[in-house]
């Protein structure tokens, strides 16, 4: 007996730190599993009032750029407003409640995007509607899909991360894929499995597929920019250049679909056979 | 002694704002990102209980994980350099640095940046190991690793000599 506690003591300094590196790998791993739980995560009360501090003095720099994409996205949104007034469709609460994307503003208190892991950070929490695996997009395209939600804070797995994979369609032919990233550059992203057959040409847009609870079919994602075939010979690795400038994301909306519970239950009532 | 506990906090306090707000938002070349907040342990006394230290680095570490959403991977990192440090201490300013109350800022230049680069790249290259997690990589991860080491290193110097207190 007293060996052992001897051995304790004179190898404390070992097992502390066994202990804590046990401890943080164990955080690190949680951190690569999506929708779980964690521990770790920018959405709490004193990193989210920091990150606001940060970013109310930051978003002054962008805001003239900022103004001008919202304006744009209204002009274009008010044009869409004057094709349906004409098919004389009253817009009322009711038509809203039938509807099943409903879209939450959001403000970015925190982006990264040189990381090979990237995450942003929100300023709306599940006060604000907000709840996990809800797909995130701006006026221009895709960013990413909701990870952590706090009461007044969400993060969000951007799409520059190695964990990110989203179902996207090519525009014209309909073949859909995979949208993933390698880590280089934080504009362009990989679509993988898409068949070889399928017609591809530099400057195709690629939008999502509605195949998924996440994302409404039909969010622009960006252009073909290039591509080769991979390893197999049998699918595409195709380069994509986002609609969206991932460096400079201040505003975006939150999609809520009221749909998403029934489908996910209908879903996993199919048995796996 | 209080006085030294109360630069400390500060410190800690200072270089985890100053890596938040500033060091994150430097994407040099878009692989480039200096972690100075890694000064806390190299600055921090020689002579310490090293179970203190450890719990501080291991500390250190998650809050910058909580900021980054890294999961523990800084933790990983600071623990690593915390447990490694003595040994650095003692390769590059010699056995006897551990019986001295010196400070680091006062110690001869050389040994000084031996010291300096043996904990930020030790540091850098778990960090970006854990990051990445692919031997695939392991070309950008060395990459990535040594480039922005010699940034955070340049960096530290130059923030040692702005933070200088004046000898009388």
């Amino acid at each position: 007996m007293q060996q052992i506690i001897n051995f304790f003591i004179r190898n404390k300094n070992l097992l502390l730190f066994l202990l804590l590196l046990f401890l943080s790998l164990k955080f690190t791993y949680h951190s690569n599993t999506f929708h779980k739980n964690k521990f770790v995560s920018s959405a709490n009360f004193i990193t989210g009032n920091i990150y606001i501090i940060k970013s109310d003095i930051t978003t002054y720099f962008g805001l003239r750029k900022e103004n001008e994409l919202l304006l744009e996205e209204n002009s274009r949104l008010k044009n869409l407003l004057q094709l349906s007034e004409t098919e004389a469709v009253a817009l009322t609460d009711s038509i809203f409640d039938m509807l099943d994307f409903v879209y939450h503003p959001a403000e970015v208190i925190n982006n990264n995007f040189s990381r090979r892991n990237n995450y942003l950070t929100l300023k709306s929490g599940s006060r604000h509607g907000i709840d996990r695996a809800m797909g995130v997009i701006t006026s221009n395209g895709i960013v990413g899909i909701t990870d952590q939600v706090s009461t007044n804070f969400s993060t969000v797995m951007s799409v520059l991360n190695s964990r990110s994979s989203i179902s996207v369609k090519l525009k014209a032919s309909g073949h859909f894929g995979s949208l993933i990233w390698d880590g280089k550059d934080p504009n362009v992203l990989q679509l993988i499995d898409i068949s070889r057959l399928a017609p591809v040409a530099v400057g195709d847009t690629v939008t999502t597929d509605g195949r998924s609870t996440i994302f409404p079919k039909g969010i622009p994602v960006g252009t073909v920019l290039d591509f080769t075939l991979d390893q197999s010979q049998n699918f595409f690795i195709i380069d994509i250049k986002l609609f969206n400038d991932m460096t400079r994301t201040e505003n975006v909306y939150v999609i809520e679909n009221r749909r998403a519970d029934e489908i996910r239950e209908l879903e996993a009532s199919i048995p796996n056979d | 002694m209080t006085n030294e506990v109360l630069i400390n906090i500060a410190r800690f306090v200072a270089l985890i704002l100053a890596q938040v707000f500033i060091f994150d938002n430097i994407h040099l070349f878009g692989f480039i990102n200096p972690y100075i907040y890694i000064l806390f342990l190299v600055l921090f006394p020689v002579r310490v209980n090293s179970l203190q230290f450890l719990l501080l680095g291991f500390f250190l570490g998650l809050t910058m994980d909580f900021f980054s959403d890294t999961g523990g991977i800084h933790a990983a990192a600071c623990l690593v350099v915390a447990y490694l440090r003595p040994i650095f201490l003692r390769f590059s300013f010699g056995v006897s640095i551990e019986y001295n109350s010196i400070k680091i800022s006062n110690t001869p230049g050389g040994g000084r940046l031996t010291y300096i680069s043996l904990m930020v790249f030790t540091h850098h290259l778990i960090l970006f190991f854990l990051e990445i997690f692919s031997l695939k990589h392991t070309l950008f991860i060395l990459k990535s690793a040594l480039f922005s080491s010699i940034f955070t290193i340049l960096l530290s110097l130059i923030l040692m000599v702005i933070f200088s207190t004046k000898k009388r």
